[in-house]
């Protein structure tokens, strides 16, 4: 029950916070009232979790106001923002695994007497506590014996004793089941009703339309909108969130099927239990699948099972002429002539402090063997080759990577992945965090790639960009494929239905 | 030329400080140079520091490769002392030289097989996995040296710690032989560089195709393999196996030289050089205070001092005060360069 | 059951069987006599140990804990011989400066964000290099108060002597335990072992408890020193060598996990406790070799290593089904 007259509860006006390179925050205005459960939406990179982390302190921001009951605060770190009232509970539970909840629950203010802990009253005050939350369980257990669910529970509990006027809630559903998002839902109800104002961070749709008043969608650190909840509907979220403009379309459909024939790789009933549920995909040369999706469906899982990130436990893939494939490792899919540049470049993609050069050879001298190295004018020229391909950045081949910007990242990667000529190509969001000329550059590349004769999966949240260069589009939900759409049926329209439908129901 | 260039600039602090310690040492005692040959073999100070570094270079080349990959291995001087025991038993049983040399060997790379699948298979943290290698190692030697000093004198072996060829002495010819070997394997062939990138992103590499495992268990049984080299050299030294003192606090100077060497022991890149050029610096330490006449004790007290700098010197805190300093700061021209390049 | 508790349950049940196995060969072993010489013979060790068990708890290691027993030593002895002051004088000095050593060695790891392995590895280097400086060879310490403190004893029943040092020692162990489960300071320990930033943001302040627990480290340390001194009446440079591993193998077989956020000073006593107990069957038996200590330690610790790893990957398991 928003209250539009009188002061809100907390308010971030036009905050922003610039990285070396991007601007993550660009004059976002946010208000909380109290006693509602608002919801912060937007893909990675949308400025969320910045916006998040300027409001408790934890980076300083640039440039906007923050303010408390009308009256302008300014948290220095988390602590800080504690003690205004400002508590955060995070997706990885922010807690401390190997002590007992009731430890959890009073660190740094535990009731002492003569310098003495008194376990029996820490314990006591700890059952008060989390009856008020409904859970009645053995406080003086290690919190890691308790499921996520409940840490979860421990950790709100934790916050709002602590602070109390402001709950921030960043995915705490992500990693729970149904059963276990009730647990949660019942405790935010009673906070809302105790008059709390909750920020909801969340990439479930059913969740959002759940649980919350009031929904404020942030893209490319950018204020896209804030409605009441109950006036707006799915696709026109997902619309919001993915930044399609409705009335801007380029290219209304995909192209039609390229090649029809014998299928490069066939992937019956493939899956891993708790990643993703099986799926049966063929694959034909030249073409080039899309993966759309929102953000923790099973996009980038899929891609991980396929590669032998997270081996399949279901379902097997042969290759076009019937042979069956070993996937049990990033070796093997290698071997069988796969590739897979990574979403989070920085972890899992890039050597940061390896050269340009040894980045694009690796894969390719991993496949060949310690024994053979490629000689170091090969090497050179493979590398200075790439560089000019594709038009990477960097004074010399001899530069860190690390040092290259993302986009000039992105590239080695891709580069990292050509030299070995693969037959299979994965690229998961290869223009996240890309500026726009080397986005175009990148969508060039893979249409060239196909044309060639390669096959691509690629991952993308934006759908334009699917539409512009897939010929059959597979989406995601709930770590299930859902939907495939080809030809003339890949609009960003029907992607966003099938995103956004309520139910496991397929849309073709 | 480039690549000369690029070298020297990685190891001109490591033998600036080595020839300044030199210069000293020769400044106090004019006769350091002196080198004469008797018996058909070099004597003099400067020979001295080669000879008796060649233990902890031996050493310090399987630690750059364990440190490369982001580990350590504290288990080397155990390792050395069980290798020791090994040869002096096989040799007084009687096996024959090869024999001997080849069971002392085995018994070096079954020790870094061990450490390897703790930390490759087991993913047992290294400073934890070595551990356990380094209690019980000496109790191993022991067993085999059944307590006792296992004294031989058997000349092929001796042979090995103060023999020589073409008046060098053998250690230092087995040090520079392995060193020189082992560079050539690792940078002719591309295990330098998958070792760097193990070492700088572990779970990368592994995306990118490497076969982490095989390759960090390799470095370990390299680790082993080299620390069986300095066991037989020290047991030859003292014509028998000590069990108790053999290698002792070694795997600290190795871990030492390494740092010195400017290897990271966050993992990465690596110059085995350095390392030994590192290693040289330790023993012309020693030497100069022996010479000097101090006690060897104080050893100790610059070692430490060494340590210290060096850690002032890579803390994060002090690289932020660095480029902030820096005329041409590094962090901040390619931040610059990122924000411009598309 | 808390899974937490499982190694020190497996120390303690090794503890009794081994002694259960002692006493079916030498029935000479189940006295308070050899109750007694065993804590005696492992007073400084175990005192040490509890200061390495809080080191570990917290994530951290400190390898200068030998050599600092030893520098302690010669410095109450060259003290007791050089200048006229009381062994209780020496000995508040001592404390004082072992302690503030640990604390620099913290404050080292804290500020310039070093691994507490190559800082503490200065410390031994340092440790030890004072105590040579101090004196080469051993000096004996002759000092009246000290035969009063040797001479002190409770006589168990049984006719077993609890002698001041190892009485000294339970006290110690007494008092690490309510400091580890009963103060604040404790708390924050096992929190820094259970994430060092998740500790933060709960409000842990950082420097001052590593600082503290690197501090308490050196006291402890130079107390095992003090009593390292009563026990061999002497202090010697090169005494104590390798105690640092003795300690952490004391620590790992008590149930402490290496990573960590884990452990119990009681259970570092009865570490203590066990390689004593194998160091005395050894004597009984006579014609077992002083290594077989060394070695049944190594692979003590092994097992405790792989079984704590295996508790974490079943930890992590059951988290991935029920999560």
């Amino acid at each position: 029950m928003p209250q539009s007259d009188s002061q809100p509860l907390l308010r971030a006006r036009g905050v922003s916070k610039v990285f070396p390179g991007t601007i993550a925050l660009d004059g976002v205005d946010f208000s909380l009232e109290a006693g509602e459960v608002h919801a912060l939406l937007g893909e990675n990179g949308a400025g969320k979790s910045t916006l998040i982390k300027c409001l408790t302190g934890a980076y300083r921001r640039d440039g906007g106001d923050i303010l408390l009951h009308g009256e302008i605060i300014d948290p220095k770190c988390t602590i800080d923002a504690q003690g205004y009232g400002i508590g955060t509970v995070y997706q990885e539970v922010n807690l401390l695994p190997n002590l007992t909840v009731a430890e959890n629950l009073s660190l740094g203010h535990q009731p002492t007497r003569f310098g003495m802990i008194s376990t029996r009253a820490m314990n006591r005050g700890a059952r008060e506590v989390l009856s008020q939350f409904g859970l009645d369980i053995d406080v003086s257990r290690s919190l890691e014996s308790y499921s996520v669910a409940v840490q979860q529970v421990i950790a709100i509990a934790r916050a709002v004793t602590l602070s109390g006027k402001v709950l921030i809630l960043d995915e705490p559903t992500a990693s729970l089941d149904s059963k276990e998002v009730e647990l949660v839902f019942d405790v935010v109800r009673s906070l809302r009703q105790r008059g709390l104002g909750i920020v909801f961070i969340s990439h479930f749709l059913d969740q959002i339309f759940e649980i919350t008043d009031r929904v404020t969608v942030l893209r490319n650190g950018r204020l896209v909108g804030s409605e009441t909840t109950s006036d707006i509907d799915r696709v026109r979220l997902v619309n919001l969130m993915l930044g399609r403009e409705l009335e801007q379309e380029v290219r209304s459909h995909g192209k039609t099927h390229a090649a029809a024939g014998e299928p490069r790789l066939t992937f019956t009933g493939f899956g891993r239990k708790g990643r993703i549920e099986p799926f049966d995909l063929s694959i034909q040369p030249g073409e080039v699948v899309g993966v759309a999706g929102l953000l923790g469906s099973g996009r980038t899982e899929t891609a991980e099972v396929m590669f032998g990130v997270a081996p399949h436990d279901s379902g097997e893939a042969r290759r076009g002429d019937g042979t069956v494939l070993n996937l049990a490792s990033p070796r093997d899919a290698i071997a069988a002539g796969f590739g897979f540049c990574p979403e989070d470049r920085k972890t899992d993609g890039v050597i940061a402090d390896l050269t340009v050069r040894e980045n694009i050879a690796l894969a390719l001298q991993a496949r060949i063997g310690w024994m053979r190295r490629i000689p170091d004018r090969e090497q050179r020229a493979m590398a200075n080759d790439y560089i000019r391909k594709l038009d990477i950045r960097t004074p010399d081949a001899e530069k860190p990577v690390g040092l290259l910007s993302g986009g000039n990242q992105q590239k080695v990667m891709l580069a990292r992945w050509l030299v070995t000529n693969p037959s299979f190509l994965i690229l998961d969001e290869p223009t996240r965090g890309i500026d726009v000329g080397a986005h175009a550059e990148i969508i060039r590349l893979i249409e060239d790639l196909c044309k060639q004769g390669m096959s691509l999966l690629v991952i993308s949240s934006e759908l334009d960009e699917l539409v512009a260069y897939s010929h059959r589009v597979i989406v995601v939900r709930d770590r299930h494929h859902v939907a495939e759409l080809t030809g003339g049926d890949i609009t960003t329209d029907n992607m966003v239905r099938a995103i956004a439908a309520p139910e496991r129901e397929a849309i073709s | 030329m480039n690549g000369l260039m690029l070298f020297m600039r990685r190891i001109w602090p490591q033998l600036l400080t080595l020839a300044v310690i030199v210069g000293l040492i020769s400044i106090m005692f004019p006769g350091f140079f002196q080198i004469s040959i008797a018996n058909g073999r070099l004597y003099g100070s400067p020979i001295d520091i080669l000879n008796r570094g060649a233990p902890v270079a031996l050493l310090a080349i399987g630690m750059t490769l364990v440190i490369a990959t982001r580990g350590i291995d504290l288990s080397v001087g155990a390792v050395m002392a069980i290798c020791g025991a090994v040869a002096a038993w096989g040799i007084t049983e009687g096996y024959g030289l090869f024999a001997t040399l080849a069971m002392a060997l085995a018994a070096g790379l079954a020790c870094g097989l061990w450490n390897g699948v703790l930390v490759a298979i087991l993913g047992i943290q290294p400073i934890v996995a070595t551990l356990i290698l380094m209690v019980a190692g000496r109790g191993i030697a022991q067993l085999i040296t059944e307590g006792a000093i296992l004294t031989f004198n058997h000349e092929g072996l001796i042979f090995f710690g103060s023999g020589s060829v073409f008046t060098i002495p053998t250690p230092v010819i087995i040090g520079v032989l392995t060193g020189a070997i082992i560079t050539l394997i690792v940078r002719r062939s591309a295990l330098g560089m998958l070792i760097e990138a193990i070492g700088i992103n572990l779970r990368a590499s592994t995306l990118a195709g490497v076969n982490t495992r095989v390759l960090l268990i390799a470095v370990y049984m390299t680790s082993g393999l080299c620390a069986a080299l300095a066991g037989i050299i020290a047991a030859a030294d003292i014509r028998g196996a000590d069990a108790n003192n053999a290698g002792l606090w070694l795997e600290l100077d190795a871990i030492l030289a390494v740092v010195i060497g400017g290897t990271s022991l966050l993992g990465g890149r690596f110059s085995l050089i350095a390392s030994l050029i590192g290693a040289l610096i330790i023993q012309a330490v020693n030497t100069g205070i022996l010479l000097s006449g101090f006690p060897p004790e104080f050893n100790l007290i610059i070692k430490a001092v060494i340590i210290l700098i060096i850690l002032v010197l890579q803390s994060p805190t002090m690289r932020t005060v660095a480029v902030f300093f820096s005329k041409d700061p590094v962090g901040a021209s390619d931040k610059e360069k990122e924000t411009v390049a598309p | 059951m808390n899974a937490r508790l499982l190694p020190l349950l497996a120390t303690l049940v090794i503890f009794l069987v081994a002694y259960a196995v002692c006493y079916a060969q030498y029935p000479a072993m189940l006295s308070t006599r050899v109750i007694g010489n065993l804590l005696t013979d492992n007073a400084f060790l175990g005192i040490v140990a509890v200061g390495m068990t809080f080191v570990i708890i917290s994530g951290g290691i400190d390898l200068s804990v030998g050599s600092v027993i030893a520098f302690a030593g010669v410095f109450i002895a060259v003290m007791l011989r050089d200048t006229s002051l009381h062994p209780l004088a020496v000995f508040s000095m001592l404390l004082l400066i072992t302690t503030l050593f640990g604390a620099s060695m913290g404050a080292i790891i804290h500020y310039l964000e070093m691994p507490p392995f190559i800082v503490t590895l200065a410390g031994m280097f340092l440790a030890r290099g004072m105590a040579y400086v101090l004196s080469i060879d051993a000096v004996p310490i002759t000092h009246e108060f000290y035969e009063y403190m040797q001479r002190l004893y409770w006589l168990m029943p049984g006719k077993g002597r609890l002698t001041l040092i190892g009485g000294l020692m339970l006290l110690v162990v007494i008092a690490g335990s309510i400091l580890a489960h009963r103060t604040r300071f404790g708390m924050n320990v096992y929190a820094i072992g259970g994430g060092a930033q998740t500790a933060a943001l709960m409000g842990v302040p950082l420097a001052r408890t590593t600082m503290a627990i690197y501090a308490l480290s050196g006291l402890l340390a130079g107390l095992a020193g003090i009593v390292f001194s009563i026990y061999t009446s002497a202090g010697y440079s090169l005494a104590t060598v390798g105690v640092e591993l003795d300690a952490i193998a004391a620590v790992v077989i008590g149930g402490t996990l290496l990573t960590g956020g884990s452990g119990f000073v009681a259970g570092t006593l009865i570490g203590v406790l066990i390689m004593g107990l194998i160091q005395t069957y050894i004597i009984f038996d006579g014609s077992l070799s002083s290594w077989w200590t060394k070695i049944l330690i190594g692979m003590l610790l092994f097992a405790f290593i792989v079984l704590q790893k295996g508790l974490v990957w079943t930890t992590a398991k059951r988290r991935i089904a029920g999560g």
